[in-house]
């Protein structure tokens, strides 16, 4: 384990559909990404695209009638689909741990801070409950919440949600796990909180070689943050790279929409552009391109066959046969 | 904490009130006891004597506030039939009631809770099917026909356990129940399995409804996402969030089968308060009908104040100051 040199994490056509009673919704439809030691990859794309539903695939936590129909997830070259319950459990919260979306949502109402954390480090280290206790301490610390032991006696409703979600961050560092997968961390807190937890997420990143994914919607957070991104679009990628090119100069359509609709301070004063249309409904996806109906440049054959993810530029993939290469430098 | 007791004190004393002007009103509706008490063939003189030595030739208003009066002093009046204070026959009676009511929450807890988790958990397996079946069953058939048909395959056909009564009665740490003698247990099983049936049923189906619904909870998938064993997740995140209605439904419930153990009480002759009251409407002795529905009153006020305090023990959001009662 100490030896491998190969990615932290290795996603390969990773399919999980839920068998509902109207239908199939593929939710993650054939998503492909890897993370190196230490690196932070960036998931963005719109609500329902399947970025959470990604992040329990991940962990082995899709609940039926949902379930990992295809792909490989490879951590640290373990295949972790169809693994049994029991290894899966040695992995979660110790090697990988996981930060919810919902802060308000992610504590048990009825235990006290103090005990939903020794739990989780007992879980998979055998040490006294004070040397957990010493542990949470630090972590709670880490995160920046003042007077901590005063605190993990507390109840989760004594707590802002920005206070909670720390406690969640908290709670995610307590093992010192490989891969973090952070579920849009930071909508709850204000924006110099967030900036104090990007700075400590990123340094632990560094010093520790802890490699992260980072679920989020705003794209601001992820310039700053990650290394690469990955956008998704309906169940599926619709672009990956490296951060400041997608950014910068993105190739699918569906990157510049996105891009487009968020307000920045070199385009103030223009309107801001919205992407027509809706998100089609991932039980009847269309034959061809998901993007198609709301794209500019879609024409005919856009809509014939779902576009293969390709290599348009070095370490640059987007599923389009019309990408934006004029943009390019 | 204190506010709230005083404040719910303050309540209680105002619904004992209430219950007891309607109590009065019911009982006085019911009949006249003079009619069954004396012997039709009394002259007038000596009817008219008995009727002023019971109270009964004043005004009811007069005889609520007499009531009232001795109320407040810890006399509920004397029985009608056997001329001994009503709190003591009841209070006589009480713990033949209590061991059975005491014996069937156990049980239906022992057996609801444990079925309820497993239906909860895994809700598509056959045996869940069953039992959550099963629960339907016991919950709709009648207490009386029941017991009748326990006592047919159990006492009758079979021969396994005695039908009637009350066993030997034993002493342990100073307490006297029939709990503490093989014979005393044999005799309770049967009246205690009938009156628990019901409940267990209701446990079953509630601490069902409560896993399901706390399974889906955000707070459930990331306990396990801190990979936390099964054991865990289930034994402390969901059972703790289930208790709080639980706690809820089995304080009414024991206070139901406390002042409601009638039926069963009178299928199974088990001498207990239930019997007592049947016998004092047959013979329409108001002060031990009195006596008894003014302790059950305050039985269920006692119960519930009990629920809100182990409310706030085991869900700390609340807290007893915002507690309407
Ligand atoms: N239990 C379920 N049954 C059916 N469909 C589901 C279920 N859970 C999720 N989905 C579907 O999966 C899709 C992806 O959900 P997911 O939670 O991953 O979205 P998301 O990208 O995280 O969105 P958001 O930004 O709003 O969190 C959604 O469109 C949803 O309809
Ligand atoms: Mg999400």
């Amino acid at each position: 384990m100490t030896g491998f040199a190969g990615p932290t994490l290795e996603v390969r056509d990773l399919k999980t559909h839920f068998f509902t009673r109207g239908g199939v919704v593929k939710a993650v439809d054939g998503v492909s990404f890897e993370i190196g030691k230490g690196r932070i990859l960036g998931l963005v794309g719109e609500s329902g695209s399947g970025k959470s539903i990604t992040g329990f695939s991940i962990l082995g936590l899709v609940d039926p009638p949902g379930r990992v129909v295809e792909g490989e997830i490879r951590f640290k070259g373990e295949n972790l689909v169809d693994q049994p319950e029991e290894r899966l459990r040695a992995i979660r919260g110790n090697r990988i741990a996981m930060i919810f979306q919902d802060p308000m949502m992610t504590l048990n109402p009825v235990l006290r801070i103090d005990t939903q954390m020794i739990e989780a480090v007992q879980a998979h280290h055998s040490v006294s409950a004070d040397d957990a206790r010493q542990r949470a301490r630090d972590a709670l610390g880490r995160v920046g919440i003042p007077s901590p032991d005063e605190r993990l006696k507390a109840y989760p409703h004594q707590f802002s949600g920005g206070m909670r979600q720390r406690v969640a961050i908290a709670i995610a560092l307590l093992n010192n796990p490989e891969l973090i997968i952070a579920d849009e961390p930071t909508t709850a807190l204000d924006v110099t909180i967030q900036g104090q937890i990007l700075y400590e997420v990123q340094k632990l990143c560094r010093e520790t070689g802890t490699s992260l994914i980072w679920i989020t919607h705003d794209l601001s957070v992820v310039a700053g943050l990650a290394d690469r991104i990955c956008v998704m679009y309906a169940g599926k990628l619709a672009e990956s790279g490296p951060v400041d090119d997608v950014l910068d100069r993105p190739l699918h359509p569906y990157t510049k929409g996105l891009l487009g609709s968020v307000p920045s301070r070199n385009r103030r004063g223009s309107p801001l552009a919205q992407i027509p249309g809706m998100t089609p409904s991932l039980m009847s996806l269309p034959d061809g391109c998901a993007f198609a109906d709301r794209c500019p440049r879609a024409q005919g054959d856009c809509r014939q066959a779902v576009p293969p993810m390709a290599e348009i530029l070095p370490g640059r993939l987007a599923r389009c046969i019309r990408p934006h290469l004029e943009d390019q430098a | 904490m204190t506010v709230f007791m005083v404040r719910r004190l303050m309540q209680s004393v105002v619904v004992l009130l209430v219950m007891s002007v309607i109590v009065f009103l019911g009982v006085f509706a019911i009949g006249n006891p003079v009619d069954i008490l004396i012997s039709p063939d009394a002259d007038q003189l000596e009817r008219e004597r008995a009727i002023r030595a019971l109270g009964l030739d004043r005004p009811l208003w007069e005889q609520y506030f007499v009531f009232l009066a001795n109320a407040a002093k810890g006399d509920l009046g004397r029985s009608f039939v056997f001329n001994e204070p009503a709190l003591r026959l009841i209070f006589e009676r009480m713990p033949a009631t209590l061991e059975l009511a005491g014996t069937a929450v156990v049980l239906s807890l022992v057996v609801g809770i444990p079925l309820g988790l497993y239906a909860g958990l895994k809700p598509q397996a056959a045996t869940s099917k069953g039992i959550m079946a099963g629960s339907i069953v016991g919950f709709s058939l009648p207490t009386f026909w029941q017991g009748l048909m326990f006592i047919m395959v159990f006492a009758v056909m079979l021969g396994w356990l005695p039908s009637t009564g009350r066993g030997q009665i034993g002493t342990f740490l100073g307490i006297r129940s029939s709990l503490f003698t093989l014979d005393g247990l044999a005799h309770v099983i049967l009246p205690a399995v009938n009156l628990a049936l019901g409940n267990a049923a209701l446990i079953i189906r509630l601490t069902r409804a409560g896993v399901r619904e706390t399974l889906l909870q955000d707070y459930i998938k990331f306990a396990r996402a801190k990979g936390l064993s099964h054991r865990r997740v289930v034994g402390v995140h969901v059972l703790r969030n289930i208790l709080i209605p639980l706690v809820t439904v089995v304080g009414l419930e024991i206070a139901g089968l406390i002042a409601f153990a009638v039926v069963t009480e009178s299928i199974f002759a088990w001498p207990g308060m239930g019997k007592l009251i049947i016998d004092s409407i047959n013979q329409l002795d108001r002060p031990v009908m009195v006596a008894y529905l003014m302790m059950i009153v305050l039985l269920f006020i006692v119960i519930n104040l009990i629920v809100d305090v182990l409310y706030s023990v085991i869900d700390p959001r609340v807290r007893l100051q915002d507690v309407k009662g």
